[in-house]
């Protein structure tokens, strides 16, 4: 099999692999770009580890093909800082300790990301169940809806 | 000098992150940037292998033939390994046992056993050439479940029992005697970060080994082992770990083990990850117990005698199974007095994957099933269970002496028994009562929804069992610009115990906790150390990290004392200084100082556990230093028509001493609970007649999510400090948080119950599934219908 020559904007920047034609768009942000930030947890769409967006939609990166991001721009969390300022929920994932081994935050925050984009007034309710698809062993998920509920009041505050 | 400085009156400031601040997680600001780097995320040396296990597609056969043509032929493939390629001790069993070889040879014993390794360019091409093995299988009869091993009589180990008293005189005697059986199911870790190992070969056949584990010094043992090297030769190093859990106690050992094998045959990097089915089927689990008992008590419902039968699904090894059926009996009292009882454990010898640690090792299993006495006594009596537990609990913590109500099955005394007052104290914040007067009123008129509500409570022997654990290192060194560099035996899941040991040492300097590195986990710092486990990590780690911190400050007081021309006894760490006489020194300028003279500024920490021991051949002694105590109080409504539940609301008061850091002890009660209460309701690990685990990924086995969170979430800490002498008074918080979960079985237990009047025990086997929930309701409605 040949590889596939990939153009895509990462995080803003335009970037360039070669990929399998059956390789995931997980394995090819995390091999071939080194955007280690990108978890594997299952590897079949059920934990939400993976999570970035692709042209602003929220999708398990392990589900879609590296070759299909032909074109797309793709925001992982990496992306969410500005230089060393952290997102708002990077901040308040700090301050509210919403997190522990940490290997899940990644995914929660770019899906948390994705539902203020859309939705940045949610409530506590809301935010329960667009965050079901992401799973955290460590947490109680106490905090971390917290910590989304507080950084969508403080976005609002600053927008 | 003075060890904790007391502060003059004049003390401007604090320092930062010391003990008892709420600081984040160490590594928070990395994981929340997706820069902390786990293993698998280290970026991979040029030539790096990647590796697949060939696995048992049986639960007991003879292994006739294996065939690897196939395997060779596909693309990628670089070698393929088997039980020949060994040089050294085919087993990687954490006991020494020789049950657990790294590829079966002739006999395979569960499905999902290691068979063989195939090492390729890439993840994928190992992963497919892994499947294409042809192996010939003759099959053996399989025993895969407790019942049949308990039929069989097939154990590991003869059955183990110890107790107090006559129980049998007593329960002839007692005015009321109910005997049952209680179930309870295994669960997977399902760390979110699965198995994985990064083996770099060195000079001189050395290898160096990053493995996702919670016991390095087992990984460097189990390697040494296989490839027939000295420990010396084999460095072991973990950073973190994407959560443990007890699932990397020794089943890292696989992986570990099988890297190095093949980066010492190869001469070249290799890598072996699982990917998540492989992870479920190779793993070990939580074990699944059944419980019989049998009891006698009196009208109030205090237990008179009483007997458990237990019976623990161990699988195909020992791994850590002795230990871990020894936790159980330990935990069959809970927190109540038993004046009369006989525990007998039986260790069932299974065609399954072999069962492993898991938060609380056995310790839940066995306060589960006393658990489901406490309520199915109060059933009989028609009694609030908390009635019943009242009366049960041990003499409370001073009063126990004398009380002729302190002595636990194992001839231990509880001193330290806060679980009344901290049980009224729950009672009046959550407001117990009337809530559950007002859902029994609530439940009369809702003919389809029921509620339920129940208080449990933990108490939780902490130490090792096994008294050699109980020991931990650390190395300090303070370096001239006055910054420190920490390392300690202890290994980071996520449970915050870098930060911990990190504040404890800042605490000692009184310096900011950003002057004091973290450090990742190597074999070749400390030695020779226990597994993170036992929630022992801050407790031992932070003790040896203060005495190398109390050696480095010794010395320096004893330096300044000369500089300053005063005592030694005046040399004072006070935050952002140190005062020798009425000289006054920063960190750095002591530390430069010190250099200058030729005073050593690195130091190792070693610490001990007191006051324990253990005979296990009379069942007598003290396993544990202390206990830590929690209760719960969960309320969880039902669908009778289809058997669907969910937790409404939770309120949990924790004793972790004096903590070291609330927001991370918050965090791991938090964590805790909900892990718990998974395990008792929502996980089911189902295996096939084959011995095939069928619930093989999380689209099957289903651990709580962020929709099962209850709308109200209440978590306190407890106030009082730990009566023995550990690190600053804190008490460890790792497992026993898991045990409050039972609350969430018991709740939905009572809502259950509502539907036959609550005349009698819901007697709700766990995982409380909703299928299991709907029978439950029928059974009770079939039941009534019968009068
Ligand atoms: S790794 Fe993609 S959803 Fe789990
Ligand atoms: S913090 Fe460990 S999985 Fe979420």
């Amino acid at each position: 099999m040949s590889n596939i020559h990939v153009t895509t904007t990462v995080n803003g920047d335009v970037m360039e692999f070669l990929c399998e034609p059956d390789e995931s768009l997980m394995d090819a942000l995390r091999d071939r770009l080194s955007l280690t930030g990108v978890k594997e947890g299952c590897g079949s769409g059920d934990c939400g580890a993976c999570s970035v967006t692709v042209d602003g939609r929220l999708v398990c990166s392990c589900l879609v093909l590296a070759a299909e991001a032909e074109g797309c721009k793709i925001t992982t969390v990496e992306g969410l800082a500005k230089g060393d300022k952290l997102h708002p929920l990077q901040q308040k994932f700090l301050e509210h300790a919403a997190l522990q081994c940490g290997i899940c935050t990644p995914g929660f925050l770019v899906a948390s990301k994705a539902l203020l984009d859309r939705n940045p007034n949610p409530t506590e309710h809301e935010i329960r169940y667009w965050l079901a698809g992401n799973l955290c062993r460590c947490t109680g998920y106490d905090k971390i809806v917290r910590a989304v509920v507080d950084a969508a009041a403080e976005l609002r505050r600053t927008a | 000098m003075q060890d904790t400085a007391p502060k003059p009156a004049t003390t401007p400031t604090r320092i930062t992150g010391g003990v008892g601040d709420p600081s984040p997680h160490d590594s928070a600001h990395k994981h929340v940037a997706g820069t902390a780097i786990y293993t698998d995320d280290i970026p991979e040396p040029p030539g790096t292998l990647h590796i697949a296990l060939g696995l048992s597609t049986r639960a007991h056969a003879e292994v006739l033939a294996l065939d690897f043509s196939q395997v060779h032929a596909a693309s990628g493939v670089v070698a393929v390994f088997t039980a020949a390629d060994i040089p050294g001790r085919n087993d990687v069993s954490p006991i020494g046992k020789s049950d657990d070889p790294v590829f079966a040879t002739g006999l395979v014993e569960h499905y999902g056993q290691s068979l063989f390794a195939v090492a390729a360019t890439s993840m994928l091409a190992a992963r497919r050439a892994a499947r294409l093995a042809d192996v010939i299988y003759k099959d053996k009869p399989a025993i895969l479940t407790v019942d049949e091993a308990m039929d069989a009589k097939s154990f590991l180990s003869d059955p183990y029992t110890f107790g107090i008293g006559d129980p049998d005189a007593a329960l002839a005697a007692a005015p009321h005697r109910l005997k049952g059986r209680v179930r309870m199911g295994g669960q997977e870790h399902f760390y979110l970060e699965g198995q994985v190992a990064l083996a770099i070969p060195g000079e001189d056949g050395d290898v160096t080994v990053h493995s996702s584990t919670q016991h390095p010094t087992e990984i460097q043992h189990s390697v040494a082992h296989v490839l027939g090297l000295p420990f010396n030769a084999v460095t072991v190093e973990v950073r973190r770990m994407g959560g443990g859990f007890g699932g990397k106690e020794t089943q890292g050992n696989l992986p570990a083990a099988v890297a190095a094998l093949v980066a010492a045959k190869t001469g070249r990097p290799a890598k072996l990850r699982y990917d998540r089915d492989d992870d479920f089927e190779v793993t070990g689990k939580r074990h699944d117990f059944r419980i019989d008992y049998d009891v006698g008590f009196d009208a109030g419902g205090r237990i008179l005698g009483i007997t458990f039968e237990q019976a623990a699904r161990c699988g195909m090894s020992f791994d850590l199974s002795m230990a871990i059926c020894d936790r159980a009996m330990f935990h069959a009292d809970n927190c109540y007095f038993l004046p009369n009882v006989r525990i007998t454990s039986y260790r069932c010898k299974t065609n399954t994957v072999s069962n492993t640690a898991f938060r609380g090792f056995g310790g839940p299993q066995g306060m589960a099933g006393i658990e489901r006495v406490m309520e199915a006594i109060a059933a009989k009596l028609g009694k609030d269970p908390l009635a019943v537990r009242r009366a049960n609990f041990y003499a409370a913590k001073g009063k126990s002496a004398g009380s002729g109500r302190s002595l636990t099955p194992y001839h231990m005394e509880i001193e330290d028994c806060i679980i009344g007052e901290l049980t009224d104290e729950l009672v009046r914040t959550s407001g117990y009562e009337k809530r559950r007067a007002g859902i029994r009123a609530w439940n009369a008129k809702s003919p389809i929804l029921k509620r339920g509500i129940s208080l449990t409570p933990v108490k939780f022997g902490i130490s090792f069992t096994n008294t050699l654990m109980n020991q931990a290192g650390a190395l300090l060194h303070l370096y001239t610009d006055g910054s420190l560099h920490l390392n300690h035996g202890g290994t980071e899941m996520g449970q915050g115990l870098f930060q911990k040991v990190a504040q404890v040492v800042a605490e000692e300097f009184q310096c900011d906790l950003s002057n004091v590195k973290i450090t990742a986990t190597r074999t070749d710092k400390v030695p020779n150390t226990s597994p993170t486990a036992a929630s022992s990590g801050s407790d031992l780690n932070g003790m040896a990290a203060r005495e190398a911190a109390r050696t480095i400050k010794m010395r320096l007081a004893e330096m300044l004392a000369v500089e300053a021309g005063t005592d030694v006894e005046a040399v004072r760490f006070i935050p952002g200084r140190i005062i020798a006489g009425r000289r006054t020194f920063t960190l750095p300028e002591a530390a430069a100082l010190a250099h200058a003279r030729r005073i050593s500024l690195s130091s190792t920490g070693y610490y001990a556990t007191p006051k324990i021991h253990w005979d296990r051949a009379s069942g007598k002694g003290r396993p544990f230093f202390y206990f830590a105590y929690g209760a719960a109080v969960t309320e969880s409504a039902i669908d009778t028509l289809t058997g669907e539940n969910r937790m409404l609301r939770v309120d949990i008061l924790h004793d972790a001493g004096r903590s070291l850091n609330p927001a991370i002890d918050l965090g791991q009660i938090e964590g805790g609970f909900i892990q718990g209460a998974g395990w008792l309701t929502t996980e089911e690990l189902v295996w096939d007649g084959k011995g095939r685990l069928s619930t093989h990924a999380p689209s099957t086995y289903k651990i709580p999510a962020c929709s099962d969170r209850p709308p109200v979430m209440n978590m306190s800490l407890w106030h009082g400090e730990n009566s023995e002498d550990t690190i600053y008074r804190s008490k460890a918080v790792g497992e026993p948080p898991l045990m409050l979960g039972i609350s969430a079985l018991l709740a939905l237990s009572d809502a259950v119950a509502s539907v036959g009047g609550y005349a009698g025990d819901a007697a709700l086997d766990a995982p409380a599934t909703p299928e299991r929930v709907l029978m439950a309701v029928q059974a009770l409605k079939t039941r009534v219908a019968a009068g």
